[in-house]
């Protein structure tokens, strides 16, 4: 026996998964090296759906780039153009009022949940629990017609603008979207009782790439990826924006930093975030939804377009040359994205486009950590270790 | 502390190296010289004073003819424990488009440094891998600089995806049926 053991040769495998692969969440290339059916190694190769987004933006105008925030993380668009526009608004010094506020509070967190679906179903749907991929999908589809609804479209939105919303919100609306926040608690406790104490699932969450929190900092990790290791790290909290400050919501935190912790922690943010839409439904005042004191920044109406002189050519100006008065300077403002910290970094010369636009792309570095987490599971974890960090490549790529 | 009391006390410490100090809408930039910047964010990482221990963002961004080093490495730093954040500039020239690396500080940076020198061609010395990440392996050139044209290397004329599908159709016309 030993003289065999002496003779054979071993040798490790190198497997390419992806970027065609079900389980990778996109077009996501990793190139394992395996002994056996252990990983030693793992890189991951990105920018397959890299479009030059940030390069493409310094052609354009401030309004003229919305739409390409959504192209970036593509099921939460609204969350991509809220942080974009919030983001200009700072480095104009301009605020949105307060009903578009509420507003972009509750399109955000209507995101957050429709992301979160999409993340729950793909991934118990990786690991191998297949009837929940259909449950939340049917939450999903009324999300996504609440989105039609609002304005027009369900996927790529480009509904927030540059100092408010662009159009506003109906009685019918809110009222379809307060019977949903009332029927979706029973929703999540259907989801958790298909997979909670679903042994197969345990086994395959817990202890799996398990990450403490000094070393999850390090990384840069953020979101639901971070809070499962339990560090307390939630802009919405520690920078609130919009109408964050003035709802009330808890932040839940993991303790052992593996899957089956993120999973609890994104369990529980559907309930927030369904409590924070309840809240601003509630509190919601009256008023105009995008701001009326900056007329060099903003669209006017187009019935004040038709009616004076005044608003034609700011009309006209805004969109042949951009903002007229744009400050020189710089600025990071960064939002709660459903996947992390999402971070707009804008350079202003003056111009009516931006000098330089630098998106801070949670997936990005998730992706990043992806060897990190896998390296020592088995094959089989490397897809759950990927639907954990919860990455959207459109966002990774740019 | 505030943003602006922290970039004070690096001037203390570090009164050779800091260039310059900017504030914009209660954002404070601190301008460093490139050549000490290991030891400098080693010191911000771990002093308990500053205690940065989360890169946010790493980026670069390049100046072309508005300034004497065209470009310029940005990091977003940010603190767990005391709730700060301070962003760090550091100029890199052209003609020594060289700048440490801080992967042993955060190794989060890694990524980001790797996008960096894909886009902007900028070196990192002392990275433990640093290759081309968002564009092919063999592409030539680095996009996000400004010299670089926004519809590609080959702009004039069509694209060249474009002109791959006019030759192809031009090729296959001999099968065409004449009748």
């Amino acid at each position: 026996m030993e003289g065999i053991k002496d003779n054979l040769r071993t040798k490790e495998l190198t497997v390419s998964m992806g970027p065609q692969h079900p389980s990778t969440h996109g077009v996501l290339r990793l190139v394992l090296e395996l002994d056996g059916e252990t990983v030693v190694n793992c890189t991951p190769y990105v920018g397959y759906l890299h479009r030059g987004i940030e390069k493409l933006s310094e052609t354009m105008t401030y309004h003229s780039a919305i739409p390409l925030t959504d192209r970036m993380d593509y099921i939460s668009s609204m969350t991509n153009n809220v942080g974009y526009c919030l983001a200009v608004e700072r480095l104009f010094g301009i605020r949105a009022p307060e009903r578009a506020e509420y507003i972009r509070t509750i399109v955000c967190e209507m995101a957050r949940i429709s992301s979160h679906i999409i993340w729950i179903g793909t991934h118990a749907l990786d690991i191998g629990a297949m009837t929940i991929f259909l449950y939340s999908f049917r939450e999903r589809e009324w999300l996504l017609d609440l989105f039609e609804e609002l304005c027009g479209a369900r996927l790529t939105v480009s509904y927030p603008r540059i100092g408010g919303v662009r159009n506003d919100v109906s009685r019918h609306f809110l009222d379809s979207l307060y019977r949903f926040t009332d029927e979706f608690p029973g929703r999540i406790r259907e989801y958790e009782t298909l997979i909670d104490r679903n042994r197969i699932w345990l086994k395959r969450t817990k202890g799996i790439g398990v990450i403490p929190a000094e070393e999850a900092i390090n990384w840069g990790l953020s979101g639901a990826t971070l809070r499962g290791s339990g560090v307390n790290y939630d802009i919405r909290k520690r920078f609130p924006y919009d109408a964050y400050d003035k709802v009330d919501f808890e932040v839940p935190l993991g303790k052992s930093g593996d899957v089956y912790a993120r999973y609890r922690c994104r369990m529980e943010e559907f309930r927030q975030s369904n409590r924070i839409i309840r809240q601003c439904i509630e509190q919601i005042p009256k008023g105009p939804v995008l701001t009326p004191d900056a007329p060099k920044v903003i669209l006017p109406s187009k019935d004040r377009v038709l009616a004076d002189m005044e608003s034609l050519i700011h009309h006209f100006v805004l969109i042949t040359k951009g903002q007229m008065a744009a400050p020189e300077g710089e600025i990071y403002v960064a939002t709660e994205a459903p996947k992390g910290e999402l971070g707009f970094y804008i350079v202003s010369d003056g111009t009516g486009k931006p000098y330089r636009m630098r998106v801070r792309a949670p997936s990005f570095v998730h992706a990043s950590v992806l060897p990190r987490l896998c390296k020592g599971h088995m094959v089989a974890d490397v897809v759950a270790n990927i639907g954990t960090i919860d990455i959207v490549l459109g966002e990774c790529d740019r | 502390m505030e943003p602006s009391g922290l970039a004070e006390k690096v001037r203390e410490k570090f009164p050779e190296e800091v260039i310059e100090i900017q504030d914009f809408r209660g954002q404070v930039s601190l301008v460093l010289k490139k050549e000490r910047i290991p030891d400098i964010f080693g010191y911000l990482h771990d002093d308990p004073v500053f205690l940065l221990d989360y890169l946010k963002d790493l980026c670069g961004v390049d100046y072309l003819g508005k300034r004497d080093s065209r470009f310029e490495v940005v990091y977003h730093l940010y603190s767990m424990e005391h709730r700060h954040m301070l962003r760090i500039k550091v100029p890199v020239s052209e003609s020594d488009c060289v700048v440490d690396s801080v992967t042993s500080i955060w190794i989060g940076a890694d990524w980001h440094e790797r996008e960096c020198y894909d886009m902007y061609g900028i070196e990192f010395k002392g990275h433990p891998d640093l290759r081309r990440i968002l564009m092919p392996e063999d592409w030539e050139g680095y996009p996000l600089r400004k010299d670089y044209p926004v519809k590609g290397p080959d702009s004039e004329g069509e694209w060249q995806g474009f002109k791959e599908v006019l030759r192809k159709s031009e090729e296959f016309r001999k099968y065409e049926w004449k009748g």
